[in-house]
């Protein structure tokens, strides 16, 4: 009998197992892929590294910095600061026909680039600022109001507006159009606030660092352990059915699949409503050089092709209108470190809205001869805001929202979860729990603070 | 444990919780609140530090009896006493 069974051994899974094992818990995390990592994960291919889903870890915050989101996960899981290896980003832009916004790490450079780009918004920003420092994480009461209205409320030019979503929206945005004013205060406090880093190893020096710690706390990962069913008895769940059909019995289960994705294990109906719309293509260029020798220094490019911005599942298989364009080599790496192995080769990922059910319809043979065909549109897009790599581009894997599907089993390739979150992370059953996405927070922070808080508030109580 | 015993326990677990905290000069009558850096999580975790190594509960509505270190080790003394 288990203390807790953990479905899925991504960001959220892994860092809610550290905390539980930590504690003296017997816990296993069990994982349907053959890796770790979930929507955060890495692979080989043809000789190279990848990483998927990391374009950069958000809420930077310095070494000695004690407050923030960091901060907070570094403490619960008990790593040093340095164990994560951030790099911080050498700047990154919001690029719109007329107007490119340039911000990095520090709020001065975006206030000063708005002050100069839109003079007359000088001092709503500043309320704007002023109002986001206010939002208090404890109280709920204000996470639901619509963004959009309260923001529009400060800042009276409808282009700023959509320029400061942008970067928002896409890291990330389950919902269409909008954003509950709650969500919109984490993700310019992550994204703004504190800022862009990455390990120069990738994602996979975290997720290593993690499992580890897991192991070493006595925690169980099995992977290739994909869940079928979560076996219910009443209102609570005695344990799970792998895909094979073993039975493993547990206290409590946490999942970390998403909701929907969790109801169907409990045989629960869902609806259209509760499945995340938004899914992706990304195209990993491998060039022949670095991307500064090509006068690009920017860290990560969010790019729009008119003034208004639109956040919606495309009619189309992609969204050429609008991107990111993201330099893993744009980071401030130590000296010794740059063209090391540990980042051999100039790297742009370029990343567009798509329509998982179209990607879905498509045979073999149309979805290779698509990709090819939209991977040519999405840099035609890319480059009349970024300088032309396209000649220099040695190498390309792409993903589409059908990858995401295969290899993560999040329903419509969802990479950001469903629109509607639950944040108390509890479910219909007394004994299970959700974490990650679909409990309320995205990204790599993002998720282990998920797995974190759901672990702390539900998991570590000797109530059941 | 006695007293002293359990003060040296409580500065353990604070060393394990926040290891970038200065704890040398740790008054024991003023809050920790008031002169460490610590949040609802990090005080979740000295009650789960001392349940984990010392088998000792604390129910929540006890939670407050933790301001201090004075206040933590007189809480903690009959509890601890037979360990």
């Amino acid at each position: 009998m288990y203390d807790t069974i953990i479905i899925g051994a991504g960001m959220s899974g892994l860092a809610a197992g550290i905390r539980l094992a930590h504690f003296g818990q017997r816990v296993c995390i069990l994982e349907r892929h053959t890796t770790i990592g979930g929507l955060n994960s890495f692979y080989r291919l043809r000789g190279r590294n990848y990483d998927v889903g990391l374009h950069a870890v958000t809420n930077y915050t310095p070494r000695g910095t004690k407050h923030g989101p960091l901060a907070r996960l570094l403490r619960q899981l008990r790593f040093r600061w340095d164990e994560f290896d951030l790099s911080q980003q050498l700047g990154s832009a919001i690029a719109f026909p007329n107007v490119r916004l340039k911000f990095n790490n520090d709020i001065e450079l975006l206030a000063s680039e708005v002050a100069t780009a839109f003079p007359q918004q000088k001092d709503n920003f500043q309320r704007l600022l002023g109002r986001i420092a206010d939002y208090d994480d404890i109280d709920q009461a204000m996470f639901e109001v619509s963004a959009r209205e309260v923001v529009a409320g400060e800042i009276d030019d409808p282009l700023l507006v959509e320029m400061l979503f942008c970067p928002l929206m896409w890291y990330g945005n389950a919902r269409e159009h909008d954003m509950d004013w709650g969500q919109f205060c984490i993700m310019f406090r992550s994204i703004y606030l504190e800022g862009f880093a990455r390990p120069i190893k990738g994602v996979r020096l975290i997720l290593k660092k993690l499992v580890r710690r897991f192991r070493e706390l006595g925690g169980e990962l099995k992977l290739r352990c994909g869940v079928k069913e979560i076996r219910i008895d009443g209102e609570t769940t005695p344990g799970v059915v792998l895909d094979d059909g073993t039975q493993l019995a547990g206290r409590r289960v946490l999942s970390s699949a998403g909701w929907p994705e969790t109801l169907k294990l409990c045989n629960q109906p869902t609806t259209q409503q509760q499945t995340g719309q938004m899914s992706f293509v990304e195209a990993v260029c491998t060039l022949d050089c670095l991307p500064a020798e090509l006068d690009h220094k920017e860290t990560i490019v969010f790019f729009n092709d008119s003034d208004e911005f639109h956040w919606q599942r495309c009619n189309d298989l992609c969204d050429t209108r609008t991107g990111v364009v993201c330099s893993p080599n744009n980071f401030d790496y130590p000296e010794s470190e740059i063209g090391s192995s540990a980042l051999p080769e100039g790297v742009i990922r370029l990343t567009a809205i798509a329509d998982h059910e179209g990607w879905q319809k498509l045979n073999a043979d149309t979805y290779a001869t698509e990709k090819q065909d939209w991977y040519d549109r999405l840099t035609a897009s890319a480059v009349r805001f970024v300088p032309d790599f396209r000649p220099r581009v040695i190498e390309t894997d792409m993903f589409t929202p059908s990858t995401v599907r295969r290899f993560t089993w999040k329903e419509n390739g969802a990479v950001y979860g469903a629109p509607q979150k639950r944040l108390a992370g509890t479910t219909h059953l007394k004994n299970l729990f959700i974490c990650g996405t679909d409990q309320g927070y995205v990204g790599i922070v993002g998720a282990i603070i998920s797995g974190i808080t759901v672990a702390n508030r539900h998991l570590l109580t000797d109530d059941l | 444990m006695a007293p002293n015993e359990i003060r040296e326990e409580v500065l353990d677990i604070l060393n394990d919780i926040a290891p970038d905290e200065d704890l040398s000069g740790l008054k024991d009558d003023v809050a920790f609140r008031d002169q460490l850096e610590l949040d609802s999580m990090d005080f979740l975790d000295i009650v789960m530090e001392l349940r984990k190594r010392h088998r000792v509960q604390i129910p929540e509505e006890d939670y407050t009896e933790l301001a201090s270190m004075a206040s933590t080790v007189a809480y903690l003394t009959p509890l601890m006493k037979d360990i």
